[in-house]
Parts: C-alpha cells; sequence; structure tokens
C-alpha cells in the first residue's frame, strides 16, 4: 500500500483503491462518502465522533457553495453561522482536528488543500 | 499582529477564463487576508465579466470563478467595487451583479487608487 517512503498515493477502503495525492488529499472529490472519511481520519489517527461529522457537513457544504476549501478564518466564521458561536472557535475545532484544523479537516472532508492557509 | 498595516487595492481587468489573471487576483487578494490588511477590489475593463453569476466553468474544466468571488465575504473582503463605464459598455445593468458591491465613475477610482499603499493590476 506504500510506496517509496512517502504516504500512500492509494487508499484502501473495502476492498477499492482510492487515488490520493502525496500529502494524502483524494485525487477525486467524488471518492469521498463515509467509510472513505474514516479511512482518512484513521490515517491521521483520529476516530472520528459526532461533533466531527457536523464539522465536515458544514465544509462539505462550504467546497459546494464556493468551489473552494476555506482556510481558518473563513471556516470559524462558517462553523460560527452554522453551528452556533461557541463551536465557531479555533480552540473547539483544533481539539477535533489538530495541528491545522482547515488543512485536516479538509483532508478528511476529501477536500482540496486549502490554499493561502497559515 | 503588529501594527504596521498598508492598505492595499487590487485591479482586476481580465475576463474570467483564458488566462490565469482573474485566478492569480484572487489567490494574491486572500494571501493579503490572511495577514490582516486592509484590502479593495476593483473590477474594470473585461474584468466586469468576473461578477456576472453561473458561469459553466466546469464545462472548461475550471473551478467557477463567480462562485469563489462570493466567498470573498467569508474572508471578510468586502470592499468590492466595480467600474461603472466598464458595466455600461457591455450592457450589464448593476442588478446582474450578485455580489454586493459599489459603483464608481472614473472619478471615484481615481480617489479610490489615490487612497492606497499599494496598487496592484491583474
Amino acid at each position: 500500500m506504500t510506496d517509496d517512503n512517502h504516504e500512500p498515493s492509494y487508499l484502501q477502503v473495502n476492498g477499492q483503491t482510492i487515488p490520493v495525492d502525496p500529502e494524502g488529499y483524494l485525487r477525486h472529490l467524488e471518492d469521498w462518502n463515509d467509510a472513505v472519511a474514516e479511512q482518512l481520519a484513521q490515517e491521521e489517527g483520529i476516530t472520528l465522533s459526532e461533533a466531527h461529522w457536523e464539522v465536515l457537513q458544514v465544509l462539505r457544504q462550504f467546497y459546494q457553495q464556493f468551489e473552494m476549501s476555506p482556510a481558518m478564518r473563513p471556516l470559524i466564521k462558517a462553523i460560527s453561522a452554522q453551528l452556533g458561536s461557541d463551536k465557531g472557535k479555533s480552540i473547539y475545532l483544533m481539539s477535533l482536528f489538530p495541528g491545522s484544523p482547515a488543512k485536516l479537516a479538509s483532508k478528511i472532508a476529501g477536500l482540496p488543500k486549502p490554499t493561502n492557509c497559515l | 499582529m503588529s501594527d504596521t498595516k498598508k492598505s492595499f487595492l487590487i485591479i482586476n481587468r481580465k475576463a474570467p477564463y483564458g488566462s490565469s489573471a482573474a485566478r492569480d487576483a484572487l489567490d494574491v487578494a486572500l494571501t493579503i487576508s490572511v495577514f490582516e490588511q486592509p484590502l479593495s477590489l476593483l473590477f474594470m475593463d473585461d474584468a466586469v465579466l468576473q461578477l456576472l453569476p453561473d458561469h459553466q466553468a466546469t464545462l472548461i474544466g475550471q473551478k467557477n470563478l463567480s462562485a469563489n468571488l462570493s466567498m470573498l465575504e467569508m474572508y471578510d473582503i468586502d470592499q468590492l467595487y466595480v467600474c461603472q463605464q466598464a458595466l455600461s459598455l457591455r450592457g450589464i445593468r448593476p442588478d446582474d451583479i450578485t455580489l454586493n458591491i459599489t459603483l464608481l465613475d472614473s472619478q471615484g477610482i481615481a480617489s479610490l487608487i489615490k487612497q492606497q499603499d499599494h496598487v496592484l493590476s491583474f
């Protein structure tokens, strides 16, 4: 499943082989489903809870509307608007998706890596 | 963030597809917003075509630029201006634009440019 000592360029989900880029983002957005999300999360050491799923849902909607993955600030804004201001905080998102929430959550949501995300 | 703020104006002049100018301008705008600098966007010439809704960009394998532009307010980029003359020359009515944007005549454009520390043209 791995090649070149890098991250796998394929994801194995229920016997299906799903291509991902060298950073682990899905190559084809339409490959995404719940099982793929769980596998992507597992690669990052995350077990998806209800709290994760609702963030992923907001991200997917954001992408559908604007055709881009959000950086941190617009992500927080979108989460605040849809899930309430107590969840629209970077500390909350950091607790779910440690490190760089915008990048990590986009990856698990099957979306491209957000650009201009510091 | 330090208190050294510089104001930026990005001038868009090119049609949405056919060159990477519009995409480049958007990338720069989003980058400037990350640094929380005061930012305005001005659409002139063929760039007013970027503002029309319902681009069918997937047909040419591109991202829908008008969808991307409607995302700007999520980045707190809300100082959007459009050249009135460019609109009327192309038969576009202000109502055709769904973005919240301010119309400027050439005098208004001149004073907008004059207020800026940096002006980037695409």
